[in-house]
């Protein structure tokens, strides 16, 4: 009798049990919930695709992470039991800076691990694929690693937004800013792939319209084996251009600048102006290599209080005593405003989300007079006109920069007049 | 015209550091028959190095530039010891995969503990002038390098053809077997001779730290290149090594001038081309080669 009955028991359990898997895995896997319903899987996932051990690892990386961990806590403790979701987890995982790698991994992340965002990636060519992959499955992506405006224009989708900086706002802050002081002929040297090349055109455009010229162009290989850039110093100096745009970044940014240095083409009357500036580039170079260099910076740690405050907290988590870079503040207001969102929304459906994200204006750690910019879904926002300073300037380690001006939004990013993007 | 011989000058600067590592690197493949795949990170070891010395100890540059490859020398030597000489007896490949396995480790190991970002390191005071070398005027730094790496490369090279060591390592290198045969004990020199490529991989590195990006993978992309000019100047020949080390700078630097969009291919279309032509290399010899 006993063993008819736990035997029974037992086929109840198991009924009861795989019913629940299948109502669970419906619900995981079967695309976007209803909207107005509630959280998808009672849990919402947020994953940040990364480079956790290339040239970006630095500037991205573990940081990002932690970043938007932080920003998950801040939402926990701001609504309590009132938040969308009591279960909010961050999942993370290394792209290599590989396309193919990342692409991958994002439809495994909003796939079999549930993802309901993905944020950061890095490396435009790898923040493209997985651009393409969330216009697909119809889930969202934040994009604060890559700089490339081809995803805010040809390849923009309802789902993925760009959040942070782009080439163009790069071009238009520096080379605006230099043209305008005087820098008017240039040459420009690019590493030469997708990111480079939309720096060159973007940093021509922007020195043209302000009655400058581009005299010469020197295309770097990439990735550049000998990391000697002595031949198109040499280039650039004949052509005695005032200003020499330098588009490479990390590693070669480094070389290039101490062979710039060795050439001394300073002396010669020939002013350095970076495209892309990480403060972890700084610090490696060591601030009198660069001072009086002026480059465009999207976040500063050290700009105000509120920044300062959290980048005090970022150091502390990560237990080292660097300071954070404008991408890992960026995954930080990516995730805050994803779940703020999510919050306004009531559920973490795409469609409800996106709806609550486009239009939307704001103000946080990051990005001041924020807003969402429906057309292109690219986050509009103060950015900043940024000098290196020299050692002697410095009050403390990391002190690296001095805010020469600041360029609203609508001044910075590509206006809408010359966006390409057509949301499907 | 003084452009173009400036812009070969460049090249030739460039290929300083490629013939120094070619050099190590086609004197271990000599005498062992080793193809070290770690040399890309002994390179980086020898810009950390200094990069360590300056910052822990305050060594300057110039007391770097020697004390840094006599360490990795030192270090090459314990690794030929503990290592390399369990595995010289089997297939190459063997040697080749523990090689590899060291340089991921030891590029790992560096990530960890200094992350990817470069780390400063300034050429010393009295090289940041510039010199006129009556055509043109010149850095003096890069100068120096070029200096000490030609100066390193006949140094090297007279070690070899005037002194009974060198007799031994080139005879080794050639004719291995005939050499061994002639009641030579070849063995003897091998860790020293190991230990020396590698030291001299570690020298190129201390060269490149105050003009390269000094990070954990700046060895990983040249060791490519340097791998381009010792099969370019033939397996097993030292001075081909070194002779197409200097030309691959040339070619690169003024590919990078003249043809940028080929620049990064044009090594490896050059090698293409000279195993089409001489499967051995210029100045390999077809035995040697196998």
């Amino acid at each position: 009798m006993t063993v008819v009955l736990r035997s029974r028991r037992q086929k109840l359990t198991v009924a009861a049990v795989s019913a629940g898997a299948l109502l669970l895995a419906g619900c995981g896997a079967g695309g976007p919930a209803s909207a107005g319903g509630k959280v998808s899987g009672d849990k919402i996932v947020l994953g940040v695709i990364t480079d956790e051990s290339g040239v970006y690892a630095d500037l991205a990386g573990k940081g990002s992470v932690v970043a938007a961990n932080m920003a998950v806590a801040d939402f926990k403790k701001k609504y309590g039991d009132q938040a969308v979701s009591s279960d909010i987890e961050v999942i993370d995982a290394d792209h290599q800076d590989n396309p193919d790698t990342a692409s991958s991994l994002a439809q495994q992340f909003y796939g079999e691990r549930g993802a309901d965002a993905i944020f950061d990636v890095p490396t435009s060519s790898a923040m493209l694929a997985v651009a393409q992959i969330a216009g697909q499955q119809h889930k969202i992506f934040m994009d604060t690693g890559g700089g490339s405006t081809d995803v805010s224009n040809d390849n923009c989708n309802k789902y993925t937004f760009h959040y942070g900086y782009d080439t163009y706002m790069l071009a238009s802050g520096t080379a605006s800013a230099i043209t305008q002081s005087g820098g008017k002929s240039w040459y420009i040297t690019y590493p030469n792939y997708d990111f480079g090349q939309s720096m060159n055109t973007n940093f021509t455009k922007a020195i043209k319209a302000n009655g400058g010229t581009v005299v010469g162009t020197g295309p770097s290989p990439f990735p550049n084996a000998s990391e000697d850039y002595s031949s198109i110093l040499l280039a650039a100096k004949q052509k005695s251009p005032q200003v020499l745009g330098a588009m490479q970044a990390g590693g070669d940014l480094v070389s290039l600048i101490k062979q710039y240095n060795t050439f001394k083409l300073k002396d010669a009357g020939i002013q350095l102006a970076i495209g892309l500036l990480f403060i972890s580039d700084v610090n490696a170079l060591g601030a009198d290599a660069l001072a009086g260099d002026e480059f465009t910076d999207f976040w500063y740690w050290n700009y105000d209080d509120q920044n300062r405050a959290w980048a005090d907290r970022w150091q502390k988590q990560m237990g080292n005593d660097k300071r954070p870079t404008s991408d890992q503040a960026a995954v930080y207001s990516a995730v805050t405003q994803y779940l703020e969102a999510a919050q306004r929304a009531g559920t973490d459906d795409s469609d409800a989300v996106v709806k609550q994200l486009e239009g939307h204006k704001f103000n946080d750690m990051f990005a001041r007079n924020g807003e969402i910019r429906s057309q292109d879904h690219v986050l509009l926002h103060d950015v900043y006109l940024a000098q290196v300073k020299s050692e002697s300037q410095m009050s403390e380690p990391w002190d690296y920069e001095k805010i020469v001006k600041t360029i609203s939004g609508p001044d910075a990013f590509q206006p809408l007049s010359e966006n390409t993007c057509h949301m499907s | 015209m003084t452009n173009l011989l400036q812009q070969v000058f460049n090249g030739l600067v460039a290929g300083s550091f490629y013939a120094l590592l070619a050099l190590g690197l086609a004197v271990i493949f000599g005498m062992l028959k080793v193809v070290n795949f770690a040399h890309g990170v002994v390179y980086m070891l020898g810009a950390f190095g200094a990069y360590l010395l300056l910052t822990q100890g305050g060594v300057p540059f110039w007391v770097a530039l020697p004390v840094v490859p006599l360490l990795l020398w030192g270090v090459g030597m314990v690794v030929e010891r503990l290592l390399v000489r369990r595995l010289v007896s089997l297939d190459p490949i063997y040697n080749l995969l523990l090689t590899y396995g060291l340089a991921l480790v030891v590029q790992g190991v560096f990530r960890v503990l200094f992350g990817v970002s470069s780390q400063p390191y300034a050429a010393p005071k009295s090289l940041r002038g510039t010199l006129d070398l009556g055509l043109f005027k010149y850095p003096a730094y890069p100068v120096f390098v070029f200096g000490v790496s030609v100066l390193t490369c006949l140094v090297v090279w007279y070690l070899l053809a005037q002194t009974r060591v060198g007799v031994v390592v080139r005879a080794a290198t050639e004719r291995p077997e005939l050499t061994r045969a002639l009641g030579i004990d070849v063995a003897r020199w091998i860790t020293p001779v190991f230990g020396f490529g590698v030291g001299l991989a570690g020298f190129a590195g201390v060269l490149a730290a105050p003009t390269r990006s000094v990070n954990p993978v700046m060895g990983s992309t040249v060791i490519i290149i340097v791998f381009a000019a010792v099969v370019i100047g033939g397996m097993g020949s030292i001075f081909g090594s070194v002779v197409a080390a200097y030309a691959i700078g040339i070619i690169q630097q003024l590919g990078n001038v003249y043809v940028p969009l080929l620049s990064q291919a044009l090594v490896f279309i050059v090698m293409a081309l000279v195993l089409l032509v001489r499967p051995a290399g210029l100045f390999g010899r077809e035995e040697a080669a196998l």
